[in-house]
């Protein structure tokens, strides 16, 4: 065994090109493997079917909500709201994630009873981080500067052009329960 | 003896099953509406007829003037989505006391505090929680017949 692994270190430590050449390979094709196999599996848990697994009631809900079904047949999915879009931010979050898997093997939210009960400290969290990122993941598809106030009915425009205008509130501030049913509501801000 | 009974049964059943013994067929119904179009249009009971298109509702309109006295005012404005339940109104976030001047809203009628003893309570009575229970949106369609009625002075 020791002889092989020095007659190894021989081959090494001396390098032919062919050698070289070798390890060059090597490296290449095993970085292409490693490289699409980690987006893969990025692109995989965005997936809805992968929410669902441990999400089946919210799932269930969202088939109501104006981004299951609308006139213009485009969908926001699980991933377009949660999941930011921004490289470091989204491996952030996919990290953070895992501590979702912590939560899962304890049973936070494994029945509809258990969920209901920690409902809303968990879409208090979701308000909180999208306050935080200016409401980023919805902006990836509606961008202010782009809204179209003549197009906008008037309730639309009139809090478009001044709260939201001025930064002075942002998306989610007034949009809760747009995907989803919402919690107690009792205390929340504007509620 | 088995094979007799068999071959009764047998032959009641095609008897049965292959002469219609009690309709002769001469009074047949032929027509189960008298003659008479509703608003369905002049279309058999039995018959599935054309569905209307569904109609739409204006996203936002001006307020809609009350025809009598006591009429709950319509919704000028969509309410798709809006979620009223035990956890949340999305009705009062706009209209509530304590909301309506920063929305810019009309203020729910004081008599929306009232409970069914007379008795005024601090918040929206429970009789009164479900908005969409009296006020409804207005679509966008002319009236399904033709209507004489007229609003009293005062509402006019
Ligand atoms: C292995 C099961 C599992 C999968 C798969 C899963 N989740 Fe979760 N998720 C959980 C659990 C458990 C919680 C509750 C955490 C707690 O109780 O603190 C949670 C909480 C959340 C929250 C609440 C916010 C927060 O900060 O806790 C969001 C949003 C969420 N999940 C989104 C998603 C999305 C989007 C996907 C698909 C890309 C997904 N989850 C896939 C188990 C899962
Ligand atoms: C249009 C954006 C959007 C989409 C699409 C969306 N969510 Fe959410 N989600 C939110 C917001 C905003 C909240 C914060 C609570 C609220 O306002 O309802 C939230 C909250 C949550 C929560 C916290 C618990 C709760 O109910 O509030 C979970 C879990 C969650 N989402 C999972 C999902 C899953 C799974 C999907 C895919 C089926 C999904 N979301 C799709 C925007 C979205
Ligand atoms: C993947 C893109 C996408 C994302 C992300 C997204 N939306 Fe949307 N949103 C849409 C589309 C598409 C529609 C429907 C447009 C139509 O046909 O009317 C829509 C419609 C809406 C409407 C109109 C509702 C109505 O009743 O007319 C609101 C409000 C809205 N989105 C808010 C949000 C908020 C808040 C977020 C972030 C939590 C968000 N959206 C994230 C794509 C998206
Ligand atoms: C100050 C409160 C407020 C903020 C902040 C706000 N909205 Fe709205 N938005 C409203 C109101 C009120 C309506 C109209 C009533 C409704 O649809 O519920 C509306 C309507 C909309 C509509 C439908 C427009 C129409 O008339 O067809 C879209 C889409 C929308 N908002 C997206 C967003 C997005 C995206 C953001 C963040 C960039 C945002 N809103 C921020 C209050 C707000």
């Amino acid at each position: 065994m020791l002889n092989l692994l020095k007659r190894l270190w021989l081959v090494m430590k001396s390098p032919s090109s062919a050698a070289m050449g070798f390890i060059l390979i090597l490296g290449f094709t095993g970085g292409i493997i490693f490289w699409g196999g980690f987006n893969m599996g990025m692109e995989a848990t965005n997936s809805e079917e992968f929410c669902a697994g441990c999400h089946a009631p919210i799932v269930k809900e969202i088939k109501e909500t104006i981004h299951y079904s609308n006139r213009s047949g485009v969908r926001a999915i699980c991933s377009d709201c949660h999941v930011p879009h921004n490289w470091t931010d989204k491996i952030v979050r996919k990290v953070q994630a895992s501590k979702e898997l912590v939560a899962f093997a304890m049973g936070t939210i494994s029945t509809q009873e258990k969920f209901e009960e920690r409902r809303g400290y968990l879409a208090n969290r979701e308000w909180h981080r999208m306050k935080e990122n200016d409401s980023q993941e919805c902006r990836n598809c509606h961008e202010f500067d782009f809204m179209d106030f003549s197009e906008q009915g008037a309730r639309s425009v009139k809090q478009h052009s001044t709260a939201l205008a001025s930064g002075e509130k942002t998306c989610v501030d007034c949009h809760k329960g747009i995907a989803h049913q919402l919690p107690n509501m009792e205390g929340i801000e504007g509620w | 003896m088995k094979k007799l009974l068999t071959a009764i049964i047998a032959a009641g059943i095609v008897a049965l099953t292959a002469s219609p013994v009690w309709s002769d067929g001469s009074d047949e119904l032929v027509s189960n509406t008298g003659g008479v179009s509703s608003l369905r249009g002049l279309v058999e009971i039995s018959d599935i007829n054309k569905s209307e298109p569904m109609k739409r509702v204006p996203r936002d309109q001006q307020p809609i003037d009350r025809n009598y006295v006591q009429q709950p005012p319509l919704v000028p404005h969509t309410t798709r989505g809006y979620q009223v339940n035990l956890n949340a109104n999305k009705c009062l976030s706009c209209h509530s006391f304590k909301n309506a001047g920063d929305m810019g809203a009309t203020k729910i009628s004081v008599t929306h505090f009232e409970a069914r003893d007379g008795t005024t309570l601090s918040d929206v009575s429970p009789r009164r929680y479900f908005c969409l229970q009296c006020h409804v949106t207005q679509a966008d369609a002319k009236p399904l017949v033709g209507n004489t009625f007229q609003p009293v002075d005062s509402l006019r």
